[in-house]
């Protein structure tokens, strides 16, 4: 009888224990190293402990790289360390902002918070009365209107450029894309000198709404256009082979198919004008008391309500802008996390 | 079994049989179809249409003032309105020149490239050729997330968490890089400086900047990739040889869509800088503004004329982004397709 001797499969690339100890060893001499640099030295502060430390560990596996394995794989391990400072870099704000909204936005709220708004008191009085009623209702008829306004003239534009691909539909995508970019401070530019100004109308939250809507229509129409790409070409040509016009095939079978991810693409529209502030400050007046008409008279909008904050200046007024920031990012972030889930519910089955 | 073949009599073939009547087919739209194709056009053509309305009126408005400053509307450094408020001309004569903001404009949106780009760069590298699968899922949706934080967002954390490590920047810079003239400061005070608005800026461009570039480097052609790691390449020198030469351009093209939202950004420059009218190329002094800073600034107690001249200001800012955008734009779809 013959034994059979079975070999182990060896893996070379994997690192072996004396390159996790290495590693280990580099990440603890690298903390060290960096501490004693920030205690001995000029440097302070957290910041800098971190971005001394990410620079000796990134040095020395360099070092030990291009003693293993040559220069080549030096250049490797100092690139791979740049990689990996990037995202950090690019995640330290993202935490920064999070943490600090979390941590100082809940100060200024409290049972009065969404009840009453600061027609009675100014944005320094303590933090046991106002609120943000007045902003909250006038947030909400702003995306209300801008809503009406731009997912009907966002989604036909989406229409225009897949299922019409009519004339000049490659100039439109490009007009789209570009239109995208524009500041939002020329829409609110726009609506005052075009509808505002010398027109014997005021401020009002439809003005408001109107330059919102500029902002929302690219968002809708580009993402309502990739949407509706994924729609596979043999659900139009059934439809019109069952006869239909080409109106029934889009309003019957086209949209229904990609309902949840133009409901999508108006989520990220709402997501995108939730937050601006620049144009509301040429349209809106920017009330303090409530105000439930949009189309007559100032009003406020959360936005407007964390820009007065911020321009008084004071400490509870500072609370103040904070909470305001806390309650919209709330609500970006949950219309994110719809859109996301909604996106994830596969679009066409 | 063998069928059997009907039979068939000579009459019944030559009976003659009505032919079936043509179907006339039409390739001419019905008349809803006709209805639904017109409000789809208007509706697809809102965009052309809003677009030139807002040029339109812009120009319209400050058309005025455009025409009575002329070039020195671009070139001037001077923005005096001396109309008094019952409407009588001032003692000086007024004179608007946007000059000294768009040199503030740019000094901020380029350091916030020079700050942005190789950050974006790096991130998106390391999200298309480092990140593990599930990790990168998450980030890219962090990344999006980013891009839709408002920028009042930016403008409070600018103001009450970015300044201070900002301003201990800027003072290192000062000690250590002082004899080049941008880093200079007549006094070392280093609040509200345009390389404070142009940190903040970096951060609010990082996030548009990094998803284009990643989605640039993930057309990178994979079989070149893998000719490379076969020709022995090491991960950098795969990136350097096939990566970038393959999607230079397109990361061009995001870093300039950044540039358009960092020369139009207006409500986090507010709040970080000192918004002084003057063309202030020391970076580290906390005096400047850019554009549309300024046109918030002026439009609280602007008199009728001076609305007009911050219309034409509005216009001078809407050609310059949407010219940005226009090239950026051309840029990064034609590497998109190049690859496919």
């Amino acid at each position: 009888m013959t034994t059979i001797k079975t070999v182990a499969p060896i893996r070379p690339w994997r690192p072996t224990k004396r390159d996790y100890t290495l590693q280990i060893a580099i990440i603890i001499g690298s903390l060290v190293a960096s501490y004693l640099l920030v205690a001995n030295t000029g440097f302070e502060g957290r910041l800098s402990l971190v971005i001394f430390f990410g620079f000796f560990a990134v040095v020395a596996l360099a070092i030990l790289s291009g003693l293993r394995r040559g220069k080549e794989a030096a250049k490797d391990a100092v690139m791979a360390g740049a990689a990996y400072t990037g995202i950090f870099a690019l995640l330290l704000p993202v935490v920064s902002m999070l943490w600090t909204v979390i941590s100082r936005g809940t100060a200024a709220i409290y049972d009065g918070f969404f009840t009453t708004d600061m027609s009675q008191d100014p944005f320094s009085s303590p933090l046991d009365a106002g609120g943000i009623k007045h902003a909250l209702i006038g947030t909400l008829w702003l995306i209300a209107i801008a809503l009406i306004i731009s997912v009907p003239l966002g989604i036909l534009t989406a229409l225009y450029l897949t299922e019409i691909k009519g004339p000049g539909s490659a100039l439109i995508r490009f007009l789209v894309q570009a239109m995208s970019g524009i500041p939002s401070i020329v829409a609110g530019l726009f609506i005052y000198s075009a509808l505002i100004s010398g027109t014997g109308r005021g401020f009002s939250g439809f003005m408001g709404a109107l330059a919102l809507s500029i902002l929302m229509i690219p968002t809708v129409a580009r993402t309502a256009e990739e949407v509706l790409k994924l729609v596979p070409a043999e659900y139009r040509e059934a439809g019109l082979a069952l006869g239909a016009t080409q109106w029934k095939t889009v309003a019957l079978v086209v949209i229904p198919a990609a309902k949840s991810g133009l409901v999508t693409a108006v989520i990220l529209g709402v997501a995108r004008i939730a937050g601006e502030t620049a144009p509301l400050l040429f349209t809106t007046g920017g009330a303090d008391n409530t105000n439930l008409n949009p189309l007559d008279g100032n009003m406020g909008t959360i936005p407007f309500y964390i820009w007065k904050a911020l321009i008084d200046g004071s400490p509870e007024a500072a609370s103040r802008a904070w909470a305001g920031i806390f309650i919209l990012m709330l609500a970006v972030l949950s219309l994110f996390a719809l859109a996301r889930f909604l996106s994830r519910a596969s679009i066409v089955k | 079994m063998v069928r059997k073949a009907k039979d068939v009599t000579i009459a019944e073939l030559e009976r003659p049989h009505s032919a079936p009547t043509p179907r006339t087919l039409e390739s001419k739209p019905r008349p809803s179809d006709r209805v639904f194709r017109a409000i789809v056009g208007v509706g697809g053509f809102s965009s052309l249409t809003i677009l030139g309305l807002i040029a339109g009126y812009l120009f319209f408005r400050g058309y005025s003032i455009l025409r009575s400053e002329s070039l020195s509307f671009i070139t001037g450094y001077e923005w005096v309105s001396s109309i008094n408020s019952d409407g009588s001309e001032g003692a000086q004569p007024s004179t608007y020149g946007v000059g000294a903001m768009l040199i503030g404009t740019l000094v901020t949106a380029v350091i916030a490239l020079v700050i942005g780009v190789p950050v974006s760069v790096f991130a998106a590298l390391y999200l298309t050729f480092f990140a593990p699968q599930r990790v990168k899922k998450i980030l890219v949706t962090v990344v999006d997330l980013m891009a839709a934080f408002p920028s009042i967002l930016f403008g409070l954390w600018g103001l009450y968490v970015l300044m201070e490590p900002g301003m201990y920047v800027a003072e290192l810079l000062n000690k250590y890089l002082g004899w080049i003239p941008i880093f200079a400061v007549p006094v070392p005070v280093f609040l509200r400086s345009p390389f404070i608005a142009g940190l903040v800026l970096a951060v609010m461009i990082i996030p548009i900047v990094t998803a284009i570039s990643r989605e640039i480097f993930a057309q990178t052609p994979l079989d070149r990739i893998q000719a490379a790691y076969a020709l022995g390449a090491s991960k950098w020198a795969m990136i350097k040889n096939v990566a970038f030469p393959y999607s230079y351009s397109g990361v061009v093209g995001g870093a300039m869509l950044g540039l358009g939202r960092a020369m139009g950004e207006t409500v986090a420059v507010f709040t970080v800088l000192n918004i002084l009218y003057q063309a202030n190329f020391k970076i580290l002094l906390g005096a400047g503004g850019n554009l549309a800073s300024h046109i918030i600034l002026k439009f609280g107690e602007a008199s009728e004329e001076e609305i007009k001249a911050l219309m034409a200001a509005g216009f001078v800012l809407f050609l310059m982004t949407l010219a940005v955008n226009m090239i950026a734009n051309v840029i990064v779809s034609k590497t998109g397709r190049r690859g496919r």
